[in-house]
Order: C-alpha cells, then sequence, then structure tokens
C-alpha cells in the first residue's frame, strides 16, 4: 500500500508536468509523427524492392516501428525528467520522504507507460486516418500494443536506472544513444531476411528485431516468433528493472 | 588600432580553440552524422534493386547526408557558442572596444567554416575507407569542400542569426528539430523520381535541402552534373548572403555602443 501511494504520488506528479508543459508535450507527440511521415512517406516505394512481401503496405509496416520507436523514446524522455528532478533536488527530497522507495521507480515507469499510451493512441489515429491498412484482428492488434508496451517500460527502466546512478541531466545522452542503436539496428526499413552483411548479423541478435518482426506479423494478422519476441521483451524489462533498483540503491547511498 | 584582418584572425581563432576544447561540439558532428550512414546505408541497401536507382552503392548515394547533417550541427554550435557569448556578458565587452561588427562577424563564422571544413574531409575519409570513389575524381573533391564549407557559412550564418535575436542558447538548441524536419522531408533516402507518395515527392522538391543533397551527390555518383552543381551553389549563396544579411542587421543591437 505505501508502495503505491508514493507510486501515484510520483505519477501524478510527472504527469502533470508533462501535460501542463507545451514544450514538453508537443515533442513527445510530433516525433512520432513526422518519423512515421518521413518513413512512411518518403520510403514507401520500397514495396517494390524484389522479395518485399508485406500484405498491409508500407504504411503498416512502418507503424509498426515508429511505434515501437515512440514506445522505447517514451521510457527515455521519462529518464530525462527524473534526470531533471535530480537537478532540482526533488528526487532527493522524495527519498527522504518515501517510506518504500521502490514506490519512486513504480511512479516513473506508470507515468512513462501513460505517456506512451496518448502518444500511441495519437499515432494510432493518425494512421488510420491516412488510410493505413491492418490485417490483425481483436487479438493481434492489442498484442501489438502490449509488446510495444514492454518495450516502453523497459526503456523506462533502463533511463530511470541511468538517471539514478548519474544524476545529472548530462546524461541525456547516456540514456538516448544506446536505445537509439537498439533501435535502428533492427530491421527498420525492410525486413530482416532483405539486410545484407553486418547490419544482417547485427539485426539477427537483436532482441528488437524480434519485437518488431512480431509485430508487424500481429499487424498482418498472421503472427509469428510471438513466444520469442514477448520473452525478449519481458526479459528486457525484467532485467531494467534489476538495473533500476540498483540505481536506486546507488542514489540512496549517494545521499 | 588593429586591422581588420588582425581582428578577423583573432576571434576565428578563439573560435576553433573554444571549440576544440569542447569535446562533445565536435566529437558529436563527427560521431553522429557516420553513424547514421552506417545504420541507413546497412538498412536501406535493397532500395539498390529499385529500377531507376542511381547506384548500386548505397552508401555513396548516402554519403551526401553527413555533408548536410554536419552542416546543421555548424548552425547549432555557431548559435550556441555566440550565445554564450551574450549571456555570459562577453560581447557586451567587446562592444566597448573598437572591433568592427564585420570582424566579428567574420571572425565567429571562421571558426565555424573551419570545422566544417575538417567534418567534411572526415566524411571525405569515412566514404573512401568504404571504398567509394567520386565520380568527379580529384577536381570534383575540391568542388566538394568548397562546397561544405560554404554551407557551413551559410547555415552557421542562420545559428548567428538565431542566436543575436534571441540571445539563448536554448532558444538556440529549439531550432534543430526544425532543421532536422527540412533534413528528413528531403530526397535524403531515396532519389526525389521514385518517390512514390505525390505529396512527399512535392514536399521534397519544394525543400531547398534536396537540392544541396543532390548537388554533394551527383559529385559522388554521376560525375559533372552542371544543373544539380547550379542548383546546389545557387541555393547556398542565397542561404548565405540572406543569413548574413539579417545576421549584419541584428548585431549593431546586441553590440550596442
Amino acid at each position: 500500500m505505501r508502495v503505491l501511494s508514493v507510486a501515484g504520488g510520483v505519477a501524478w506528479r510527472s504527469l502533470h508536468n508533462v501535460f501542463t508543459n507545451p514544450s514538453l508535450l508537443i515533442p513527445q507527440l510530433a516525433f512520432p509523427l513526422f518519423f512515421f511521415t518521413a518513413f512512411a512517406g518518403g520510403l514507401s516505394g520500397i514495396r517494390n524492392v524484389p522479395g518485399f512481401d508485406y500484405p498491409p503496405g508500407y504504411t503498416a509496416f512502418q507503424f509498426v516501428f515508429v511505434l515501437c520507436q515512440s514506445a522505447a523514446f517514451g521510457g527515455v524522455f521519462t529518464g530525462f525528467g527524473i534526470a531533471r528532478d535530480f537537478e532540482t533536488g526533488f528526487v532527493r527530497r522524495l527519498l527522504l520522504a518515501a517510506r518504500k522507495r521502490t514506490g519512486i521507480i513504480l511512479g516513473y515507469g506508470i507515468a512513462a507507460l501513460v505517456r506512451w499510451l496518448v502518444t500511441a493512441t495519437f499515432l494510432t489515429a493518425v494512421a488510420f486516418a491516412v488510410g493505413m491498412n491492418v490485417g490483425g484482428g481483436g487479438v493481434d492488434l492489442p498484442a501489438l500494443y502490449l509488446l510495444a508496451a514492454l518495450v516502453n517500460i523497459a526503456a523506462g527502466l533502463w533511463a530511470c536506472g541511468v538517471a539514478m546512478r548519474l544524476r545529472t541531466m548530462q546524461a541525456f545522452p547516456v540514456m538516448q544513444m544506446p536505445v537509439f542503436l537498439a533501435l535502428f539496428f533492427a530491421p527498420v526499413y525492410v525486413p530482416l531476411h532483405l539486410l545484407t552483411g553486418w547490419i544482417h548479423a547485427v539485426a539477427y541478435v537483436n532482441p528488437l528485431t524480434r519485437v518488431l518482426e512480431a509485430g508487424r506479423s500481429f499487424a498482418a494478422g498472421s503472427p509469428t516468433e510471438v513466444g520469442v519476441a514477448f520473452a525478449a521483451a519481458a526479459g528486457l524489462a525484467v532485467l531494467f528493472t534489476l538495473w533500476a533498483l540498483r540505481g536506486l540503491r546507488s542514489a540512496e547511498a549517494a545521499g | 588600432m588593429s586591422n581588420l584582418p588582425d581582428e578577423v584572425y583573432a576571434l576565428a581563432r578563439r573560435s576553433v580553440v573554444r571549440t576544440s576544447r569542447m569535446p562533445a561540439q565536435w566529437i558529436a558532428p563527427l560521431i553522429f552524422p557516420t553513424m547514421l550512414l552506417a545504420v541507413n546505408s546497412g538498412g536501406l541497401k535493397a532500395v539498390t534493386h529499385l529500377p531507376g536507382f542511381p547506384t548500386t552503392s548505397y552508401v555513396a548515394f548516402a554519403l551526401a547526408v553527413p555533408f548536410i547533417q554536419g552542416a546543421l550541427f555548424a548552425t547549432m554550435n555557431a548559435g550556441t557558442e555566440l550565445a554564450r557569448d551574450i549571456q555570459t556578458g562577453f560581447l557586451n565587452r567587446l562592444a566597448l572596444t573598437p572591433l568592427r561588427s564585420a570582424a566579428l562577424l567574420a571572425g565567429h563564422l571562421g571558426g565555424v567554416v573551419a570545422l566544417g571544413f575538417v567534418q567534411a574531409c572526415f566524411y571525405l575519409a569515412v566514404g573512401l575507407v568504404v571504398g567509394v570513389r567520386p565520380a568527379a575524381g580529384v577536381a570534383g573533391v575540391v568542388v566538394l569542400l568548397v562546397f561544405a564549407a560554404l554551407i557551413a557559412l551559410a547555415f552557421g550564418a542562420l545559428g548567428t542569426w538565431a542566436a543575436l535575436r534571441t540571445g539563448s542558447g536554448e532558444s538556440v538548441q529549439s531550432l534543430f528539430p526544425v532543421f532536422f524536419v527540412f533534413l528528413f522531408l528531403s530526397s535524403m533516402a531515396i532519389p526525389r523520381n521514385l518517390i512514390q507518395q505525390t505529396w512527399f515527392r512535392d514536399v521534397a522538391t519544394a525543400n531547398p535541402v534536396s537540392y544541396l543533397l543532390e548537388c554533394v551527390r551527383s559529385l559522388i555518383i554521376t560525375g559533372w552534373n552542371g544543373e544539380a552543381l547550379g542548383l546546389g551553389f545557387g541555393i547556398v549563396f542565397a542561404m548565405g548572403v540572406a543569413a548574413l544579411a539579417l545576421s549584419a542587421h541584428a548585431l549593431p543591437r546586441r553590440l550596442a555602443r
């Protein structure tokens, strides 16, 4: 109960900050939309590449990537907020006041998830408005969003762990760059089988590749690699939960 | 009283030294565009199989992008450095000296152009290492480096104008997403004639960044293309003149004596 009350307070404050501050809210909504426009619009000719076979079309193919990207960066943006809270001294006061400090991490995690749900709703509405086709039904599409939510949680916990350790806004690139690389070393523009050379080797072992491939299969209505994808995403979430908890201990030790 | 070249040299040297002492200012413009080049050239290699694609090497096609992306960083760096000078009062102290306004602009932008030139050499070296051979030959490489320096000058002048107008590093930084939108809504990833969405092709055609990219790309892929070179140099010249005029107009207000 104590954990939940701390988490509720942290989440409410974090969400209040985001949704009452246009300079935080607008980029969160605009950037995924911009990437969706640039990739789905500018690169739609890729559907004519020999070997590219994705029945719902290139817009849906890119929608899945941008949805996962928005989930990951939604988590990272929350990490930015934690670092900012450290610099202003808010987290230190919170560490003194909170009875159950794990509630702090839970609260930031809830805030990251709610932030992303708003972005995902907006992105989905725009995607359908511009005529995106999906083959998936009542189970496939919720599964796609559940998979992306796991990515959001994992990325949020990663950024939280970094923020708890470094406790400065100068840590932004440390939070952002690995997530950026993990996303772009996956099959972003074409399916895995059309990648060649070193990028194929890297993408093959990248856990986010499984997430993307399964997500695209959900959107197409023919799920594949579902178990592996959920195991990869859940595994990352568990791993980064431990990372964030150790980070919390580090912040506590630093005083 | 010192003469104009001495004043320009002193300020350009200060700009270069200051940048070299802040690794974040020069490492990011070198590494980030190179990383994006690696990712995109790996991920989009299959695009070269599209009928009508101008080359079989996507790296050669994409090598133009870092030149423009590097210029965006030049804009940010130029603007942020000048904004810091405004915020710390350095510009006010300069106003107490007989320094000419033209020397301030030229010296400041001299440092930006120097960094832009180093960036261009680095991107070119990366391209050569991964097997790209510029179709326009050695003379083409010289033209490419001159063009890169002009792009850095034009974009740097834009950043300078933003800094003079706002006097805030954060405001200058907030321009970055705007420039990024221009980059992504261009012929950055695929030639304009192969863009299938009509509205996107129209936006890319109206976007001046497409012509800057195509100017660099022509020297690397096709050789000497008068139209691409004319459009590229024309646009960068017009941008540079406009941005310098705006900066020169904004400077006296900041440098109140």
